[in-house]
């Protein structure tokens, strides 16, 4: 079978930072592929690369076995972009927005009132299809503009970290979304700084740092990569979060992590159970109350830690190096 | 490259690859246009501005400055202005369209249009036409206020046919430089500020509101040799009887060709860049 999306030894500098640094990536048909990594890592330039809006220095992108650098036109006829922003128009309605946008794809007027109106069905949209877009949540607007590429019915839909900025439930519906298309046969590469999306969503996980794959392979494998278990624990109260990362040190777990947010230490240790007894002895004997105490598989946030070494922080999108220095170039 | 047989599963799976040949040139050009046009009059802020922005100009230089002003020849003021009052409103019009590229630059819009299988000079040549129409929308509005306000012309109807003719000209091949500025630009605000810095003094510096000839000496030859000066030369010696008649040098047909020189020249440079830098592949 021909991979959807094939990608060898790609690079692209911007002045003098190298946004693409000999990526290799090949994804097939069927199921969602997640490229995973901070910000600057060189996830929106290549998802440009392989939507033909860039041009890479070195190397070569196919995707469904067409050269995007040489025959970027009939690349354009089989992908649907969904960028960082939801750029529909605030001032046409979600349906104008789709027809317009199907009419682009090359639809008849016909075949764009019929598919607008299907796909505004799919996206649960069809109530507020008549409304300005200006009047939608912020959800509504990104789901609408996954439509706006899904009205061509396109074989790759790229979604660069199609859910950035949105509310839980926002984001929920928007994986729903994404869900259906790869059930209805639409093949689906996004970018992600959510481990948590990544997890729930692809089957293939891509983690890219400094314009490099550093690792890939399915979440489980990936996991298993890592190799280590994790121990994790909650104290009752969050004064003893120190104690808690102490005691993990002392057992031989190395660099425990306090995350402030859930309340939870956590640390890759090698054994499993023995440490698990320990860490549990230990606590005791120090008096600390712990509302809940575990050994997990690593998370891919743990995983990330142990290719790359430190953690992935997701960061406002405002803020994102990559973009602004994509726009300098 | 090696010669093997493609297996024929790749075959199989290339042609379950449904391939959208995409919308045609002028599909593509009408499509965008009506995106551009419809922000216009469904956002009030674009619609208040581009509509009454004339309206103020016309009556601050009819009865605030216009009384302070004599254009010599016999002309009142009020017909020496408005002539020049419409050739340089393309200027004052125009500012939005560079804001509004460069939205569309920043907020993924172009991105998605560069996606898709269409031809990229398309969208470019959309967005000129709609902005063209809305300025034409804001030129009418100045237009029917000129003639309350007390202006008339001395002309036959094909001279005001043509000076009309020359104004939806002069407007389109303008608009590309600020087609220009929204891409070259980083943002809205600083597409904003470029176009502000361009559109002053081109206006100002001119004989569109003012005789050249009472400008200081260093600054006339700027002002006799830019493009609205030409444009409002050749707006008055069509409305307002001929060259002669408001002692302007050379005849009505000069400034017309000169007029149309200065059009094709603006169009070609800033519209190939326009194209170019909205096509190129980054």
């Amino acid at each position: 079978m021909t991979p959807i999306i094939e990608a060898h030894g790609l690079t692209k500098r911007f002045g003098e930072v190298r946004a693409l640094d000999g990526l290799d990536l090949v994804a097939d048909s069927g199921y969602v592929t997640a490229v995973l990594g901070p910000n600057g890592a060189g996830k929106t330039t290549f998802i440009s690369a392989v939507a033909t809006l860039l041009r890479p220095d070195s190397g070569e992108v196919r995707v469904g076995g067409i050269d995007a650098v040489a025959d970027p036109k009939r690349v354009r006829e089989i992908i649907g972009l969904a960028g960082q922003y939801a750029s529909v128009e605030p001032a046409m309605s979600g349906t104008e927005n789709l027809r317009m946008v199907a009419r682009l794809f090359g639809l008849t007027r016909r075949e764009a009132r019929t598919a607008a109106a299907a796909v505004l069905e799919q996206l649960g949209l069809a109530d507020a299809g008549d409304r300005l877009v200006r009047t939608y949540s912020g959800g509504m607007r990104r789901r609408l503009d996954l439509g706006a590429s899904l009205v061509g019915r396109p074989q790759l839909m790229l979604l660069d970290e199609p859910t950035s900025g949105l509310d839980p439930r926002g984001r929920i519906e928007l994986w729903e979304a994404i869900r259906n298309l790869v059930a209805d046969g639409t093949d689906v590469l996004l970018t992600t700084q959510y481990l948590e999306e990544a997890d729930q969503l692809a089957r293939l996980v891509v983690i890219i740092d400094h314009g490099r794959v550093i690792a890939a392979g399915t979440p489980d494998e990936l996991k298993d990569r890592a190799g280590r278990s994790v121990i994790e624990v909650r104290p009752r109260a969050g004064g003893d979060l120190p104690a808690v990362e102490e005691a993990l040190a002392r057992i031989g777990c190395e660099a425990p992590y306090t995350d402030i947010d859930s309340q939870r230490v956590s640390a890759g240790v090698e054994g499993g159970a023995d440490q698990l007894r320990d860490i549990v002895r230990t606590l005791d004997q120090r008096g600390i109350d712990v509302d809940d105490v575990g050994l997990r598989r690593p998370s891919l946030d743990e995983v990330f830690l142990a290719v790359t070494g430190k953690r992935l922080e997701p960061t406002d999108p405002d803020t994102d190096p990559e973009s602004a220095s994509a726009d300098a170039a | 490259m090696s010669t093997t047989i493609t297996p024929t599963t790749d075959v199989a799976t290339q042609t379950t690859v449904v391939r959208r040949p995409g919308a045609g040139f002028v599909t593509a050009v009408l499509q965008s246009a009506k995106r551009t046009v419809l922000q216009f009059f469904r956002t009030p802020q674009l619609l208040m501005l581009g509509t009454i922005q004339g309206a103020l100009f016309l009556f601050m230089f009819r009865y605030i400055f216009g009384g302070a002003i004599n254009p010599g020849h016999g002309l009142d003021y009020v017909d020496f202005l408005v002539p020049g009052f419409l050739a340089t409103g393309i200027l004052w019009l125009g500012m939005p369209a560079a804001t509004g590229v460069a939205d569309d630059a920043n907020t993924g819009v172009h991105d998605r249009m560069r996606s898709l299988p269409i031809p990229r000079a398309s969208v470019m040549f959309g967005r000129s036409v709609a902005d063209t129409s809305l300025t034409l929308w804001g030129i009418f509005v100045g237009t029917v206020l000129a003639f309350i306000v007390g202006f008339r012309v001395d002309a036959s109807v094909a001279e005001v046919a043509l000076a009309l003719a020359l104004l939806v000209v002069f407007a389109y091949c303008f608009m590309w430089v600020f087609i220009a500025i929204g891409l070259t630009s980083k943002s809205a605000q600083a597409a904003t500020g470029t176009a502000t810095l361009l559109v002053i003094p081109l206006a100002f510096v001119s004989s569109a509101y003012v005789p050249a000839a009472s400008l200081p000496d260093w600054m006339q030859p700027v002002a006799d040799n830019q493009p609205f000066t030409v444009f409002s030369n050749a707006l008055r010696s069509l409305t307002l009887g001929g060259a002669d008649a408001i002692g302007l040098g050379h005849s009505t047909a000069y400034w017309v060709a000169l007029s149309l020189v200065w059009c094709a020249g603006i169009a070609l440079v800033f519209g190939s860049l326009a194209i170019f830098r909205f096509s190129r592949r980054r």
